[in-house]
């Protein structure tokens, strides 16, 4: 590593790793938490509902005490990620979000055309007429592979309506 | 003798024209998704799940388990040509297959990593014929106590076995374990840890969890990468084929060991990666020509692969006989059978022969067209690589949210997928292995049955887990699987200190 410790190119593996594992933890008293709400004693049938996950909640809290031990021991300098790589990472993560979200409403087809499409033009920089080709291909094929032969209904919005699919 | 009638009966059942057409389909469709970045073996069969729906059960699994087949062939044509693999099972073989495509001879490394394959799958098929049905047999017995014990076997072989930190391992487990108990109790009846949310009533379904981790974490881990594909052209002729299969014989031993490996790390849910590093790793070490390998040995890419192959398929024989899976793939055909209403586990051998023994068969059939199809269309699966990855991603993508769509038809289903996504990505970077949350989420519900029963019936004793010869065993086999690493240590430094 040659790059000085004021300016780092991206967030270390240690820093990364222990936030995650405190997640992990948060995650475990969660377990425990809706555990104890369900009860997690004997009842009448037996033991009741939150009787096993309580414990699941216990381990998970108590490996993630030690896993966060481990990694802070570690002598560790490395990058979890350069934020250019980390970048490009939330280059695919935003718009996929974003095509999610947007499904409810528009339908799988239409926003799936939208999203091949922006990412073959702004991440791919293609020509119009293959971005089209594409964005506008793989729905079509999927239309009939799935809704035609395998009879699998896909999400439909205001446009597949329109169009009476 | 009755092993062999129904095997028979399985073979006319699999040779059904529909069927060896589904086979086919299947093998193309796993080589494509093997070779595919982000689309593997779990989450590729997950993804074509729905498809199956309207499809007789046999037909589907057939289908389902040759993708499996393909989606292992596939692995190996990347490691070879483009030293990327393609499957965490094929990392092992990119050590001498890729210097042997530099040196020109991807065809001869081609060969010898399909025939391998092929040889490896061969030999768990045939144990799986025989040892199954009386493993089944033996099943059959079982009290929730025994039950139990397989369960708590297969989970500590993950922390002792698994090269990821034990505690990384327990960690990844109990999440899946947790994720697993959320919704309705399976026994009372009762909501637990749903906190009020009307969308995690039915609690987290496993594949949308395969989908999200396998698929979209994998499509994040290259976009970090930037990687671009760049390798050498394969050329596969009948003739580089029979040369390679006239030296391959000479390898018999490593071949040998190499299937012995793969298939008793399929069968505890170690896997077919770490078979795959193990086999090559004693290659090495016992071979005339370890020196050599990693410069482009023949012998380091047969011992992978074939552990590899033999691992992967051997993880059907405690998925079918016992209804635990031995791998995640393994877990999505599991998921699979419970879609199309079969209870996977030692009844099926007694209710469904047809069923059984017609998948056995095709795991003969499907391992032979699979070797066919792949000898005879490298370069056109090569060249689906040579397809720039920003077109590839979007239509991965999209290919997921229909997968993860069409499980519950739920939009629901599709957010949560990219949540697991985005977990899978951070988990996999800190090194949490994911093969044990994702049978977590599969089991869960049927550990904690089989556990709360069998404490029911001592009135919460533990000891019932070690109340007669064959439970306790298996238990005492769980507890030394789970302290495996630490046994090792101990060893070495005992040999150590003697010496």
């Amino acid at each position: 590593m040659t790059t000085g410790s004021s300016s780092k190119p991206g967030p270390t593996h240690k820093l990364v790793e222990a936030g995650i594992t405190l997640l992990i933890a948060l995650f475990g008293v969660i377990v425990i938490i809706g555990s104890v709400k369900a009860g997690i004693n004997w009842g009448a049938e037996g033991p009741r509902a939150g009787f096993f996950p309580f414990y699941i909640g216990i381990f998970i809290v108590v490996s993630s005490a030690i896993n966060l031990w481990n990694g802070l021991r570690e002598d560790n300098d490395e990058l979890f990620a350069e934020w250019g790589q980390l970048r490009q990472v939330m280059s695919v993560v935003v718009p996929t979000a974003i095509y999610v979200g947007a499904m409810p409403f528009t339908g799988l087809y239409v926003a799936s055309i939208i999203f091949i499409g922006w990412f073959m033009r702004w991440l791919g920089k293609y020509r119009w007429v293959t971005v089209l080709a594409v964005a506008l291909g793989m729905p079509i094929v999927t239309y009939f592979i799935f809704e035609r032969w395998f009879l699998v209904p896909l999400p439909k919005g205001p446009v597949e309506e329109w169009l009476g699919l | 003798m009755e092993e062999l009638v129904n095997l028979f009966h399985g073979f006319a059942v699999a040779l059904q024209p529909f069927n060896i057409m589904v086979m086919i389909v299947g093998i193309v469709l796993g080589v494509v998704i093997g070779v595919l970045p982000g689309l593997g073996g779990a989450n590729g069969v997950a993804i074509l799940l729905p498809l199956t729906f309207s499809m007789p059960p046999t037909s589907a699994i057939i289908m389902l388990s040759c993708i499996y087949w393909g989606a292992l062939f596939g692995g190996a044509i990347t490691s070879i040509l483009f030293n990327i693999p393609g499957e965490p099972w094929s990392v092992a073989t990119t050590f001498d297959g890729y210097p042997m495509a530099q040196q020109g001879k991807a065809g001869e490394a081609l060969t010898a990593a399909f025939t391998s394959s092929f040889v490896g799958a061969l030999f768990a098929v045939i144990m799986i014929t025989l040892v199954a049905p009386l493993v089944a047999s033996f099943a059959l017995q079982f009290g929730p106590a025994e039950k139990f014990a397989v369960y708590f076997l297969a989970f500590c072989s993950f922390v002792g076995l698994s090269k990821e930190p034990p505690f990384k391992t327990i960690a990844a487990m109990m999440i899946g374990f947790a994720l697993a108990a959320v919704g309705l109790d399976s026994i009372t009846g009762q909501l637990r840890l749903t906190f009020g949310f009307t969308e995690l009533l039915n609690g987290f379904d496993f594949l949308i969890a395969v989908i999200g981790l396998f698929g979209i974490g994998e499509i994040l881990l290259t976009m970090e990468e930037g990687l671009s594909f760049r390798g050498g052209n394969a050329k596969i002729n009948l003739r580089v084929v029979l040369q390679t299969w006239k030296e391959l014989p000479a390898y018999w031993v490593t071949s040998m060991r190499s299937c012995v490996i793969g298939c008793w790390m399929g069968i505890t849910p170690a896997g077919a990666t770490p078979a795959s590093f193990m086999s090559y790793g004693i290659a090495k070490r016992v071979s005339k020509h370890g020196a050599n390998f990693g410069k482009g040995e023949i012998e380091g890419v047969v011992a992978p692969e074939t552990a590899a192959h033999a691992a992967g398929t051997a993880a059907l024989l405690p998925m079918l006989s016992l209804g635990v899976p031995g791998s995640p793939t393994a877990a999505v055909l599991l998921g699979g059978l419970l879609i199309w209403g079969l209870q996977p586990g030692p009844m099926l051998f007694v209710e469904q022969k047809e069923f059984v023994w017609g998948l056995i068969a095709s795991m003969y059939l499907g391992n032979i067209v699979g070797l066919l199809v792949v000898l005879t269309c490298v370069p056109v699966f090569a060249a689906i690589l040579r397809v720039p990855f920003s077109i590839i991603a979007p239509l991965i993508l999209v290919l997921c949210a229909i997968g993860a769509y069409s499980v519950h038809s739920s939009t629901f289903d599709v957010m949560l997928m990219l949540v697991f996504g985005v977990i899978g990505y951070l988990l996999k970077k800190c090194n949490y292995p994911l093969a044990p949350l994702v049978l977590a989420i599969v089991l869960g519900d049927k550990a904690e049955e089989a556990f709360r029963q069998s404490l029911l019936g001592s009135q919460g004793s533990l000891g019932i887990f070690f109340s007669n010869t064959l439970v306790s065993t298996i238990m005492i086999l769980g507890l030394i699987a789970l302290f495996w690493s630490v046994i090792q240590q101990g060893y070495t430094r005992l040999r150590g200190a003697v010496a």
